[in-house]
């Protein structure tokens, strides 16, 4: 069909995601632009591209640091609910994007985008960490983010046949660590005393990570909440 | 060749000795001071003895010798442990006093990077709980993980520019007990490494000199909150930082360029745990590879936890594709500590590496597997319940 003056609406983007309203779209924008950090991460855009060549996931995928840039700066609602709904989870959060000439930190605007996706239970986002729990629940109940007990063959086949070895020599090899505080040590990093893990769950609840979760996950959520009322009670 | 590119490569060609008056960025410890003047913040000093080194925009840092806390690293522990071993063994070689905290947790910042279930007050409660936790002991921070590095520093302008993040943080702290304490100095243990640089290869025992190695500077070590990172005139015209580079220098090792150096590793952190199809293509096209193809290399050496498990882990799947990859990954502590003699498996704990090791080690002339059956004979002591594990008076004494 060709374009005619009935079917072009030259100016007015067109909505990817029209099942979402635009209030509500508009909505997700002020929470990103109302955050206190949004006004040190943005200060405009040069279209220099200088972020998009430093970029490793621009190489990698349909992703721009410089349109994200852009979108917000123009105030792009409809183009910024695109991103947030398709492109954000691409970013490698390596922050090579800070060598912009300008000063933004499209990273930064990144990680407010994804904070807001994740408030708000995004069901894009919902999908995008549904493999990632088992992480969540680990950094949440030990502090660490990873443990000697996570290399299994199952969850790392492409790091070769080493994590079968490490799988079936595990406890013999942590205890053959000289460092004290790693030493047979396999479900966190490193040995933690429990009053340290108070605390931590402490500011979990104190800051409102706990409702983030539960938007996220509710059964993770439920876990978690179980585990650390629990011990928060006792101790 | 265009007018505009020969300028800019003449002018990268000249040695840079920033000026500290022309920084463009303000020195964020003027207002650390000013607020530890109010009253708003404790501020830990750099305990002595210190020294004194140049960053990326000419001002100084100081970097503590001992009395340190070290704020450990998740993945280096959990993933890595010869990484940790290898700062502790050095440590003891020179019988500084260090303090190895149970009272501590990670950063977090991994996860945040990764799923953002987090938010701003409790990253930065985070942060100050830990160094809270330091400054009850006595000892100053320094912190192992490049990500905790950057992320700290990061959180450190936010408290610092937000006064409404502070308050919060300090109504979360005053459920904890603990003051508001933040460091004069955010220290890697990277730039520990670099200024005993010269004190490791004083007491260097394996000659190194025949060994090329290229280097892969971590993004989240000089590129978040850039100023902070040790530059030299010396080492690379003083345009790249010069941590881990340097350090190899002085210890006799060959280091070569390539062209993507600035090139991040891949680890991405989501994808690093479950979308790896990018990290090993990233690891492998844009690094591994290229500096294969380019210097190939006897080793590369990096200085953060997750720059060591992308390089190394990436490489065996690429293996089974035929790419060119087989560059052994070690960070600079485990290089020092194997310059200085370190059991290769007792403190160095190769055999955590995916990434065949043993090229390297005979190269240098290492005969690998007498210490891998030595410490055979630890693991069935182990296994037999002989002994609980290996301490420190099997590993101090340097073998190579």
């Amino acid at each position: 069909m060709p374009t005619t003056l009935d079917t072009w609406h030259p100016g007015k983007p067109v909505s990817r995601h029209p099942d979402v309203p635009y209030e509500e779209k508009q909505r997700l924008f002020l929470e990103v632009k109302n955050d206190p950090r949004y006004e040190d991460f943005l200060y405009g855009c040069y279209e220099c591209g200088i972020c998009v060549s430093a970029c490793p996931s621009a190489r990698f995928y349909d992703f721009s640091p410089r349109v994200i840039a852009q979108a917000m700066a123009r105030e792009d609602v409809e183009r910024v609910y695109d991103i947030i709904a398709e492109d954000i989870w691409n970013c490698a959060q390596c922050f090579s994007c800070l060598r912009c000439p300008r000063g933004n930190n499209p990273g930064g605007l990144v990680t407010l985008l994804r904070e807001v996706a994740v408030r708000n239970g995004l069901r894009e986002t919902r999908d995008v960490l549904q493999g990632y729990s088992r992480v969540i629940y680990k950094v949440m109940l030990k502090g660490n983010q990873v443990s000697p007990d996570m290399l299994q063959p199952d969850f790392f086949p492409d790091w070769g046949p080493w994590v079968a070895q490490f799988s079936a020599n595990m406890a013999v090899w942590r205890k053959a660590i000289p460092v004290d505080t790693l030493r047979g040590v396999t479900d966190a990093a490193w040995k933690t005393d429990r009053k340290t893990l108070l605390e931590l769950y402490t500011i979990w609840f104190e800051t409102g990570n706990m409702d983030i979760i539960k938007e996220v996950d509710e059964g993770l959520y439920d876990l978690l909440m179980d585990v650390m009322q629990e011990e928060l009670e006792e101790g | 060749m265009t007018t505009a590119v020969q300028d800019i490569l003449e002018r990268k060609s000249q040695a840079v000795a920033p000026d500290p008056k022309r920084a463009p960025t303000h020195d964020i410890r003027e207002t650390l001071y000013e607020l530890e003047a109010k009253g708003e913040i404790i501020l830990q000093r750099v305990p002595e003895p210190f020294v004194e080194v140049i960053t990326k925009y000419g001002r100084t840092k100081r970097i503590p010798i001992e009395h340190t806390w070290h704020h450990k690293s998740c993945g280096q522990c959990g993933h890595i442990p010869g990484y940790t071993s290898s700062v502790y063994w050095l440590h003891r070689q020179f019988n500084l006093d260090f303090l190895d905290p149970t009272d501590q947790t990670s950063c977090t910042g991994w996860n945040y990077y990764a799923s953002a279930t987090s938010n701003a007050v409790a990253q930065a409660a985070v942060m100050v709980r830990n160094f809270a936790a330091a400054y009850e002991t006595g000892y100053f921070p320094l912190i192992h993980c490049g990500t905790s590095y950057g992320h700290y520093k990061e959180i450190r302008e936010q408290l610092v520019h937000h006064k409404s993040l502070r308050d919060e943080v300090r109504r979360v702290l005053d459920k904890l007990g603990k003051p508001l304490v933040l460091p004069e100095e955010i220290v890697h243990y990277s730039e520990w490494v670099h200024v005993m640089r010269h004190r490791i290869a004083e007491r260097q025992r394996v000659d190194l000199s025949m060994l090329t190695a290229t280097v892969h500077p971590a993004c989240h070590y000089y590129k978040i909150v850039a100023e902070d990172a040790i530059y030299d005139p010396d080492i690379y015209g003083g345009q790249r930082t010069a941590t881990v580079t340097a350090t190899l220098e002085a210890l006799g090792i060959h280091v070569a360029d390539y062209s993507t150096w600035f090139d991040c590793c891949g680890f991405g952190f989501r994808h690093i745990l479950v979308q790896r199809d990018f990290t090993r293509s990233f690891a492998v096209l844009r690094k591994i590879e290229t500096m294969k193809q380019e210097v190939d290399p006897d080793l590369t050496v990096t200085h953060d936890t997750g720059c060591v498990t992308t390089l190394d882990k990436s490489q065996f799947a690429a293996k089974a594709h035929e790419r060119k990859v087989g560059i052994p990954v070690l960070s600079d502590a485990q290089v020092a500590a194997l310059a200085m003699g370190a059991h290769p498996f007792r403190v160095i704990q190769f055999h955590w590496h995916s990434t065949d090791w043993r090229p390297l080690l005979e190269k240098i002339g290492v005969d690998w597997r007498r210490y891998w059956e030595e410490f055979q004979e630890d693991l069935e002591a182990i296994r037999a319940g002989k002994k609980a594990g290996i301490t420190w008076q099997e590993a101090d004494q340097p073998v190579l």
